[in-house]
């Protein structure tokens, strides 16, 4: 049993399996019935479709011939991870440190993603988005952002 | 004769100067983010709720539509121009687009753009302004059964024409319905799946999910790549003007782009993306003159074509809203919230109870569209200059933009950290191969979908015969098996996936 398609193999099982979490956790809920349907009725019916469709993908993942094999390839490991990182801090350190220490830190994380990355572009580019940032969103649209850190009285 | 009286009322209203500072505003700022890719007008208008309260309906409504249409015509210039669409509903602009700015033709690319969707944006104004009256009529005889089959058809409509596999398109729309499913139940007021979160106790929030897949998702593929050196040919764009073979050539194509996107926009889940698709597809169905260029490689019609789709699309895409109350996509879903706050109920009485407001929005829709086509043409270089900025410092740019969209929604961190283990999924789907956007329809309507079906079953005391019993509703649901029905036929088949190949 060969698989003939690596992406849909995956994709498949996933479909199967979070179906069948969704379809588990619906059992928490009143199901109700077809003339009173309750928490339960909508998620549980879906979850088992979508089960029912993964199970169709992987089969067809297994079956139906394709040229290469959709290899799912290589995961962009330093993106991926500097990327979401990156987000993860900025989202961490805005209320405590504010907008002033967490953009810079947010860009000059993010930027070191890119293979084509610079300290000096960056730097400037920090420094420009911060000061933009801050005229767009808290002197344009008075949005409340915490600006400064907590223990400067932020 | 009704029709004039009620664009007069609408063209009294949008012609005060508040509302065209408004409606230019909007335009603007829709321009803009169109330009830069990964901002998208459903981020934006989700970060001006808030400053909505300070507003007035009637012009707080005007500068969102300004910002919705506006991003269509700033996406089509980076298509075109770059290669990078700005808005999704400008993908299938930039396959042929991009190839005419290459060969140095962007001058009559991006007229032919502008122009084409000027022209549906004016077609579609009147259709609406036609249409909406008896649509409302039509709109009263909707039950919950009616509802339901009409949202079935609509997410079935969108996954016929979304590239790739169509069970895993299905299943993703099934995917998006149970995150969406993430919230309080409406008539228990159970809290579902949230796991004592309680801010997951109102459910994820559309514009978290879709700055989570669609911007740091796309973000993380495109860093992936090898850096790809994106040339922008701002330099060549004078000429702007397209030639008379160009005029002749693309002229049909408006006029079918049109109709194709004031069909398809009306439809739940559709608007401008899909009418784009369908447009691309059928301009290259259609032979064109002897000598043309072909498709892929330049072909003025593949972009006439899917820029009138998309923008009479757009307009349409109002109708379901102001009639029904029914959003068709995330950006009229986030305008419907807005009316909310304004104290609106948006459907059928919306064009009885404030006719200023309904047909002044409209009317504004047509001037939206004038000042656009003034923007875009003659401001393209300025509009580029933004895009001369290398990627590896707009991407940074665009991230900040998201995280602080996202705080700002409920000025909570926990919105930013979501939308980051969103873009860790969205990856995850790109790499599987697995459409997102299928997931953000099902995603929006959903909540919907389940309450309308809810009431239909309550109502009918568990009967489900009711929805082929009631004309509408079997309907419209055997309009949607026969949608599935044609895309599964083998010769449709591999007409798509030729489709989709150049999209790739």
């Amino acid at each position: 049993m060969k698989v003939k398609s690596q992406k849909d193999f995956w994709s498949g099982l996933m479909f199967i399996i979070v179906g069948g979490a969704f379809a588990i956790g619906a059992l928490n809920y009143r199901f109700g019935s077809s003339a009173l349907p309750g928490p339960g009725y909508f998620p549980f019916g879906l979850g088992v479709l979508l089960a029912i469709l993964g199970g169709m993908i992987l089969f067809e993942a297994l079956t139906i011939e394709t040229e290469d094999g959709e290899p799912i390839g290589a995961f962009a490991w330093k993106p991926l991870v500097v990327i979401i990182v990156s987000v993860v801090v900025f989202g961490f350190a805005l209320p405590r440190l504010g907008m002033v220490v967490s953009l810079p830190l947010l860009v000059l994380m993010s930027a070191y993603a890119s293979d084509e990355h610079t300290w000096l572009g960056s730097i400037v580019n920090a420094v420009i988005l911060t000061v933009m940032s801050w005229a767009v969103f808290v002197l344009g649209l008075k949005l409340t952002i915490p600006m400064w850190p907590i223990f400067l009285g932020g | 004769m009704d029709l004039i009286h009620n664009l007069s009322i609408g063209f009294q209203t949008a012609f005060t100067l508040t509302n065209l500072l408004y409606a230019f505003g909007g335009a603007v700022l829709g321009t803009l983010i169109g330009v830069l890719p990964g901002l998208g007008p459903v981020a934006t208008i989700a970060m001006l709720l808030p400053s909505i309260y300070a507003l007035d309906a009637t012009p707080a409504l005007i500068m969102l539509a300004g910002i919705y249409y506006g991003a269509q015509y700033g996406g089509s210039t980076t298509a075109i121009l770059i290669n990078v669409p700005g808005e999704s509903s400008s993908v299938v602009t930039a396959i042929d687009g991009y190839q005419m700015a290459r060969q140095g033709r962007a001058g009559s690319a991006l007229a032919a753009a502008g122009l084409g969707s000027f022209f549906a944006g004016c077609v579609g104004t009147v259709i609406i302004a036609a249409f909406a009256p008896p649509l409302t009529e039509l709109a009263f005889k909707f039950g919950p059964w009616e509802y339901f089959s009409l949202m079935t058809l609509g997410l079935i409509g969108a996954v016929v024409l979304a590239s790739g596999s169509l069970v895993k398109a299905i299943a993703m729309i099934i995917l998006g319905v149970l995150l969406g499913q993430i919230n309080t139940d409406v008539m228990d007021g159970v809290p579902r799946y949230s796991f004592d979160i309680a801010e997951l106790s109102d459910g994820i929030g559309f514009v978290t999910i879709a700055m989570g897949v669609f911007g740091f998702g796309e973000i993380i593929a495109n860093l992936g790549m090898p850096a790809e050196h994106r040339e922008v040919f701002t330099k060549d764009v004078k000429g702007l003007w397209p030639t008379r073979q160009d005029f002749k050539d693309a002229w049909p194509a408006v006029l079918r782009g049109t109709t194709l996107g004031s069909l398809l926009g009306v439809l739940p889940g559709g608007g401008a993306l899909l009418a784009s698709f369908a447009a691309y597809t059928v301009e290259k169905k259609i032979k064109g003159r002897p000598g043309e260029v072909p498709f892929g490689k330049g072909n003025i019609r593949g972009v006439a074509g899917p820029e009138s789709a998309n923008n009479a699309g757009a307009q349409t895409s109002f109708i379901p809203m102001l009639t029904l109350g029914i959003p068709p996509n995330a950006v009229m879903a986030l305008m419907v919230g807005a009316m909310t706050i304004k104290g609106i109920q948006p459907g059928p009485q919306v064009m009885t109870t404030n006719p200023e407001l309904f047909w002044g929005l409209i009317a504004s829709m047509w001037i939206g569209n004038l000042m656009l086509v003034v923007l875009n043409l003659p401001l393209i270089g300025i509009w580029i200059k933004l895009l001369t900025v290398p990627y590896r410092h707009l991407f940074p740019a665009i991230l900040v933009f998201c995280c602080i969209g996202l705080f700002t929604l409920n000025n909570n961190n926990f919105d930013v950290y979501m939308a980051a283990g969103f873009g860790l999924i969205g990856y995850l789907f790109y790499k599987l191969g697995c459409e997102p956007a299928p997931l953000l329809l099902g995603f929006i309507l959903g909540p919907m979908m389940e309450e309308n079906l809810r009431r239909a079953l309550r109502i009918g005391r568990g009967d489900w015969s009711l929805f082929l019993s009631r004309p509408l509703s079997a309907g419209l649901l055997l309009a949607a098996l026969a949608l599935l029905v044609v895309v599964m036929l083998p010769s449709i088949k591999s007409k798509r996936e030729e489709a989709f190949q150049d999209a790739d």
